[in-house]
């Protein structure tokens, strides 16, 4: 193949010329480009090695079908894989390379692959696996999996940078009443038809420029039509792919918004992810020129006609000197004039004898004639052409490039993710899009409309649709019927080579051959989905714009059946690949998912926390001192709180505030325990149950006035028990007159814990005589003053078992309720203590949390089955009587000492019986800490039979992810001061 | 995408909402029996086809909606407040 650019031809923009690297070898190519063009520009041919046999692949098409020309874009951190050359733009200082070889495409080792590939055939992979016959030889073994990693590397294409993307993305929204897709001469008319009837219109195109295939009209001037179209208010939104059709007019689009810079702005994203709702789609995708399977029909040289008319009239490109253009309809013609005018010697064959064409007869038409064999390797030699009603090599003839055209395929794609399938059309030999009762209509060659002005037609017709079905007019329309040439098709998918063991490919991109589809019928694997499966037909890059036609009609052909019968794969969006950036857009590193702090948070940070994440909260970890690590830090923390006083922030515990007459009998449904006869002025701990008798969550409810309750739940379910009372109160129990307000982030909470907790506090309030043991009891509430007038709500409860208050002031008080109590925690010695103190002391009391109620545990498991009311019913009170729930072997809450006090154990470990060390074992274990009071490791967790039953018996903690067993003894989950003396105090 | 009108808040993706369940439900009351409940929320209909079931506008006023939706095209008939009080007076005002 011989390529050259032309003088007087193509859009391109001589004035800026663009120098860009191929294989590390610099080039010239000018603004307009594609990588593609460019390449062509300079008459490099292979670009590219196959999939499966590392054959030489050239550029076959000049679009988003392209499944030769996959090349690496960039290096380092921006290595960009498997990108279709045909769409990528020039910009200066590109750097592009061959992949899927060594040492590069013109020369790779793997080659030799196209010699082996009777053994690559379909299946290589399930067959090879399964052993070598006849006595499934090496089946299963290590040699196998050796070999996997090579027959990995040898196939694959490209590889991905596995640095961190550089580049940023964002995610995008808009509204319009129509959306219409495609930018062709139906698309163009559609939009300016629905525009001028005061319609919001918004034109995609994939393109850098508007006009579709009249992009390959000499004449055509993109941005003046541009200029015209925005002037009617239109939006216009190129390189812009709509991927994929959702519910409800939903597009998802991809904005390539830098790759087409050398230098691009910092400020600007890589690519944006737009999500469009419209009013109605308009889908003028065009349709895709299919190729035609014959004996090497994959060499260097072979391209679509279509493609060559874009080449040369786009980025005037002459594509080849002499040159064969195949055929079995009538759209060639026009590029056969084009071509010969431009100076290439061009001979038609036609599948077809008995058609009537006009031409300027500057080039040879040769009826009845279909290629046979393409003679060459990395370019194409000669073609060895053959009659098409006797199927054997009749002549040879010299050129170096082959067109083909075996008919055109609608892009169906988008109307198909709707699931709405397509219909074969016998007479024009394609798919084309059925009617949808959804807002989408289908308009131009996507709709099977060959001639211009039937795409213009139906563009406006497309439009009227839009109107009438949108309410705004009733206007009658009608579009052109399908087809649009002077001679019919005459279908022609493959010609058959003679010879055994023929490279005859069906499917560029992974390297399909028409024998594989055999293969695969065969072997039974005849319906369309199996037959994709098994020989890969249709997948990856391209998705099988080219190629499944002709793979479907093999099949149909063996199996004795017409194509519709045989039926079509669904296509799926993305209609072209989007790339993961996109998809994640800005969600990435710390915005990967929301974050919440307390008002305390700074404060925290400021006096040294480090903080850990709990659901989406920051929450102090631990208050290191000096060199101190975790566990120093933690274990002086808890100690501290048992001796002296802690301050501990807790805001992040959800919090309801529960209002109305019908508040107490409300509480009272919702929670297991009674809430009805709670006083104002006290608190209660409480637990909830699902319908299914499993406990949801458990937490406090203060009752501050008669018909006012303050609750606070767990920080991981805040969210979910919100939701739940407000269905309940919205769908079950519609007459209860009961208000509910999440107020989490209006108030700041923190725990004042330990022995000093209440001298502190006295420092702090307003009047102390409010929090004394007689006016203040456990498990009483105060709402009153600290100092300087800032109104709290104080409540006596106790996590970790010490005398402790918990107190919150609205949030803007949060950091002067903190200088006040840390002031005065710190004459009594007191500390600033986080979560793995929290844990510890709560382990050591044997309370559970979210680590145990994990939403298996019963209230019984839990060992908290005094909290469940027998006088009245309650959410969840009928179910948790069922009898699976009360076997007598479910697991039941203890604690666990290590069986010599000097050992460890972890969380997670799993509990078994001496000599019986299996399977899920008979108990496990949630949460672990070293015991600060007791001087040893302790745990909880749960044990079939519970206490009772293991109290005298020597278990074994079994933790096969970190090798390692621990013997155990089973104690009290209430493992200090178990009758809450300290509480009470 | 579902996209929901609802009564509240106009037209908005479904990503604002929660599903929530059959809407067609009748939950025993908090004494019936261990069979009733076990009826109630374990025997289910797996529809297809239009089905009335609740969604919750969870990044939105928070209400809770009954919707008839379509199990096989998504197609939304009705959206309306699951309270009956509500239900009278969204339908007062249309």
């Amino acid at each position: 193949m011989k390529t050259s650019r032309l003088k007087n031809y193509g859009k391109i923009n001589r004035n800026n010329v663009l120098s860009f690297t191929w294989d590390n070898k610099k080039y010239k190519g000018f603004e307009g480009d594609t990588l593609a063009s460019a390449l062509l520009a300079n008459n490099i041919g292979v670009v590219g090695r196959s999939f499966k046999y590392h054959r030489p692949r050239g550029i076959f098409s000049s679009g988003v079908e392209e499944s030769g020309a996959l090349v690496t874009v960039g290096s380092k951190d921006r290595r960009d894989p498997n990108v279709r050359a045909t769409t990528q733009e020039l910009y200066d200082g590109l750097k592009a390379s061959g992949q899927n070889a060594f040492p590069n495409v013109n020369f790779d080792l793997a080659g030799i692959n196209n010699y082996l590939g009777r053994f690559f055939a379909s299946g290589f992979y399930y067959k090879t696996f399964m052993g070598i016959p006849p006595f499934e030889w090496g089946k299963g073994t290590a040699i196998w999996m050796f070999f996997e990693k090579f027959i990995r590397k040898a196939a694959g294409m490209g590889s991905a940078s596995t640095l961190p993307d550089p580049d940023s993305y964002e995610h995008a929204h808009d509204f319009c009443d129509v959306i219409i897709v495609g930018s062709g001469p139906s698309g163009i008319a559609a939009a300016i038809e629905a525009a001028e009837k005061k319609l919001d219109v918004i034109l995609v195109e994939q393109d850098s420029i508007i006009g579709g295939d009249q992009l390959s009209e000499n004449e055509f001037d993109s941005s003046h039509i541009e200029n015209q179209i925005k002037n009617l208010g239109i939006k216009v939104m190129t390189r812009t792919t709509a991927f994929g059709l959702y519910d409800n007019c939903v597009v998802g689009l991809l904005e390539r918004v830098t790759d087409h810079l050398s230098l691009p702005d910092k400020t600007l994203p890589r690519q944006r992810f737009w999500t469009i709702r419209a009013k109605h789609i308009i889908v003028g995708a065009g349709a895709i020129e299919r190729h035609i399977a014959f004996n090497n029909n994959d060499i260097p040289g072979v391209m679509t006609v279509n493609a060559s008319k874009h080449y040369l009239n786009r980025y005037g490109v002459l594509t080849g000197k002499k040159i064969v253009i195949t055929t079995n309809n009538d759209s060639v013609y026009e590029t056969a004039e084009l071509l010969s005018e431009a100076g290439a010697n061009v001979t038609v064959l036609d599948s077809r004898t008995n058609f009537e064409i006009e031409t300027n007869k500057t080039f040879e038409i040769r009826r009845g004639y279909v290629p046979y064999n393409i003679n060459g390797s990395k370019k194409i030699d000669s073609l060895d052409i053959s009659k098409s009603e006797n199927i054997n090599k009749y002549e040879t003839i010299n050129c170096d490039q082959v067109l083909l055209s075996g008919g055109w395929s609608p892009a169906v794609h988008l109307l198909s993710h709707r699931g709405v399938k397509p219909k074969w059309d016998y007479e024009n030999a394609c798919f084309l899009p059925s009617d949808t009762k959804e807002n989408i209509t289908m308009i131009g060659s996507s709709r099977g409309l060959w001639n211009k002005n039937d795409c213009i037609a139906s563009g406006v017709a497309g439009a009227t649709d839009a109107l009438n079905r949108l309410g705004i007019s009733k206007t009658n329309y009608f579009f052109p019927k399908p087809g649009g040439w002077k001679n019919p098709i005459k279908p022609l998918y493959e010609v058959k080579y003679n010879k055994s063991r023929s490279k005859s490919f069906v499917d560029y991109q992974h390297d399909v051959t028409s024998d594989d589809v055999r293969l695969a019928h065969r072997e039974g694997f005849i319906s369309v989905e199996h037959l994709k499966r098994y020989t890969t037909l249709g997948m990856a890059n391209d998705q099988g714009k080219m190629g499944n036609i002709i793979g479907l009609s093999l099949m149909a052909d063996l199996l004795n059946k017409e194509i519709p019968e045989v039926g079509t794969t669904v296509f799926r969006p993305p209609y072209t690949p989007v790339s993961i950036g996109a998809l994640s857009g800005r969600n990435v590193g710390k915005h990967f998912r929301p974050l919440r702090v307390t008002p305390i948070h700074q404060w925290n940070t400021d006096h040294g926390a480090k903080m850990i994440e709990v659901g989406l909260y920051q929450r102090p970890w631990y208050y290191p001192k000096e060199n101190e690590t975790l566990s120093d830090s933690y274990i002086r923390e808890a100690t501290t709180v048992r001796k002296t006083v802690g301050i501990c922030d807790v805001t992040s515990l959800g919090k309801i505030a529960i209002q109305g007459p019908d508040s107490s009998e409300f509480l009272n449904r919702i929670y297991s325990n009674g809430f009805s006869k709670l006083q104002v002025g006290k608190a209660r701990y409480g637990i909830m149950l699902r319908d299914d008798g499993i406990v949801m969550d458990d937490g406090t409810s203060w009752r501050l006035a008669e018909n006012e309750y303050f609750m606070t739940t767990s920080t991981g379910e805040a969210a979910k028990v919100m939701s739940w009372l407000e269905e309940l109160l919205q769908t079950r129990w519609t007459n209860l007159n009961v208000n509910v307000t999440s107020v989490s982030e209006q108030w700041a909470g923190v725990s004042v814990a330990g022995p000093k907790s209440r001298e502190v506090l006295n420092n702090c309030v307003d009047d102390s005589s409010v929090i004394t043991n007689n006016n203040l009891l456990f498990m009483g509430v105060a709402s009153t003053f600290l100092k300087g007038k800032i109104p709290c709500r104080i409540a006596r409860i106790s996590f970790s078992g010490e005398l402790a208050f918990e107190v919150y002031v609205k949030s803007d008080f949060a950091n002067t309720m903190m200088d006040l109590l840390w002031e005065n925690a710190k004459k009594y010695d007191g500390c600033l203590y986080g979560l793995e103190a929290l844990g510890a002391l709560r382990v050591e009391k044997g309370h559970v949390t979210a680590a145990e109620l994990d939403g298996r545990v019963t209230i019984d498991d839990a060992g908290l089955s005094k909290m469940a009311s027998t006088k009245k019913s309650y959410i969840g009170s009928a179910m948790r009587k069922r009898g699976v729930l009360k076997n007598n072997d479910r697991e039941i809450l203890v604690g666990f000492f290590p069986a010599n006090l000097k050992e460890t154990f972890n969380a997670g470990t799993i509990v078994c019986e001496k000599n019986n060390i299996k399977g899920q074992g008979i108990g496990r274990i949630t949460s672990v800490t070293y015991s600060p009071e007791l001087r040893h490791w302790i745990g909880i967790g749960f044990v079939k039979g519970g206490l009772d039953k293991w109290k005298d018996t020597t278990l074994v903690g079994a933790d096969p992810v970190r090798n390692k067993q621990t013997n155990l003894k089973v104690v009290s989950p209430h493992m200090i001061d178990p009758k809450g003396e300290r509480m009470y105090a | 995408m579902i996209r929901i009108n609802c009564p509240y808040c106009g037209e908005r993706d479904h990503s604002e909402f929660s599903y929530g369940g059959d809407a067609t439900i009748k939950y025993p009351s908090l004494d019936s029996s261990e069979k009733e409940w076990t009826k109630a929320i374990f025997f289910r209909k797996n529809i297809k086809g239009f089905q009335l079931e609740t969604w919750h506008h969870t990044n939105g006023c928070r209400m809770w909606l009954e919707i008839e939706r379509s199990t096989v095209t998504h197609e939304i008939r009705s959206v309306k407040p699951c309270h009956p009080d509500l239900k009278k007076v969204v339908e007062n005002n249309k």
